[in-house]
């Protein structure tokens, strides 16, 4: 195993702690996003890019948009 | 050394079910079921790696190169794309239950309205 | 159940859960040692027979076709459950809001990213078989582009460029094109999904046999079905600003 794959296996496993540790929604969401590009990064280390592009795009497009229209109308009313 | 992949899998599982159990807000337990989900993605991605081998793309390199396993990949990337979907659908639900019941604690949502 | 029995039976049965879960993981081969045949067998066969580069393609759409199948009709059923589920307490489409974004900045960058935007998931999905992509992340690019529409531009832009009975129709499509071409090989005598047609030329778009058509049919099914995700999403968004005002 080479250091870097490592090194971000060690910090998915944090920062899926500080996902799931993040009560506030707003909150989540972004640190989601963060969660989401170590993703890309390790499975592009895993010597898997076709699984990383489908990580990048859905986190990129989709799950903070469906994130974020849910999160607002679950506070206007 | 080399069970960190396992070992980092299975602890994201169980603090995401960890988060899914305590959670007092819908979204939250959404988006904690998705930490549950891409940990079976670091295992599936660990069962296939093979050392000094490269990606299972023909592209520019020889045709018996040593390649990672491609059907745990083929499995792994349609799995992404269908999660954020179902992950949509349980916000759906969640929107729809805020619109009758006016909260999204799953503790004070207790029975079913007659 | 209520909250403190929940809490107290993960406690009491994560433990135990949890050892077993290690356990079994450690009897797995160790990393790097990967020695399944199958997959090795996949990497020699597919650029030799089917004539495509990207393996992992090959395995989506031909080796394991049938579980893409599945996967697409999770795809389906879960957008139509968004729609079911949103859908219903939405008045007449004659009383949209008049949004739109106000700077200047960010709708120029819109009108740039628009066009590039779809041809990337238009490239994505059209060369998915020779190089990374494929349908799936040329699906969602595209419904991407649309999103960055009504993003940096105006809402009546993206409903009109986006009209519902067309975007309905267009995943039928997909959903069912990728039974249909199935259908086709069981049709001629072969199993169902069979890979029908010649392998051609290896590295450019006339290769794969029926790949090709799987591919676009999942593209168009995954960008129809993201599409009207969204389209409920941003009908609710619209319906907050309503209420707003």
């Amino acid at each position: 195993m080479i250091p870097l794959q490592a090194l971000l296996l060690l910090l998915m496993g944090f920062v899926g702690t500080t996902v799931v540790l993040a009560r506030d929604p707003l909150r989540q969401a972004i640190v989601n996003s963060v969660y989401g590009l170590i993703g890309v990064l390790l499975f592009v280390v895993f010597q898997a890019p076709d699984v990383a592009l489908s990580e990048l795009v859905v986190g990129t497009v989709a799950m903070p948009l469906v994130l974020l229209v849910a999160i607002l109308k679950v506070r206007r009313k | 050394m080399s069970y960190l992949p396992f070992a980092v899998a299975g602890w994201l599982f169980f603090v995401g079910l960890y988060g899914v159990v305590t959670s007092r807000n819908y979204i939250h337990l959404t988006v904690c079921l998705t930490v549950m989900q891409s940990s079976t993605y670091v295992v599936l991605l660990a069962i296939g790696y093979r050392d000094k081998a490269t990606a299972p793309i023909f592209v520019g390199i020889s045709r018996t190169a040593r390649t990672v396993d491609p059907v745990v990949q083929a499995l792994t990337l349609t799995d992404i794309v269908v999660s954020v979907v179902v992950a949509a659908l349980l916000l759906s639900l969640t929107m729809d239950m805020f619109g009758r019941a006016k909260t999204v604690d799953p503790d004070e949502v207790r029975e079913l309205s007659s | 159940m209520s909250r403190r029995s929940r809490i107290g039976l993960f406690a009491a049965t994560a433990p135990i859960f949890a050892a077993l879960v290690f356990w079994g993981l450690a009897g797995l081969p160790d990393f790097g040692h990967y020695n399944h045949p199958y997959g090795k067998l996949l990497s020699r066969a597919a650029p030799v027979d089917r004539h495509t580069s990207n393996v992992v393609s090959a395995t989506t759409f031909d080796y394991r076709g049938f579980d893409t199948l599945g996967e697409e009709f999770i795809l389906f059923a879960s957008a139509m459950g968004v729609a079911l589920l949103l859908r219903d307490v939405r008045d007449v489409e004659s009383r949209r809001p008049y949004d739109r974004v106000e700077d200047d900045a960010v709708q120029l960058l819109g009108i740039l990213m628009v066009p590039v935007t779809v041809l990337l998931g238009l490239w994505l999905a059209a060369y998915g078989y020779i190089t990374p992509g494929g349908g799936f992340q040329g699906g969602v690019v595209l419904a991407g582009g649309l999103v960055l529409l009504w993003a940096a531009g105006r809402y009546r832009a993206y409903r009109a460029a986006s009209p519902i009975p067309l975007v309905e129709l267009a995943e039928g499509v997909g959903a069912g094109g990728y039974v249909v071409v199935g259908l086709a090989a069981l049709v001629s005598g072969a199993p169902f999904l069979q890979n029908l047609f010649g392998p051609g030329h290896f590295g450019t778009l006339l290769s794969g046999g029926s790949i090709p058509f799987l591919n676009w049919a999942a593209a168009i099914e995954v960008a129809a079905a993201n599409v009207l995700l969204y389209n409920e999403v941003f009908e609710e968004y619209a319906l907050s600003l309503r209420s707003r005002r």
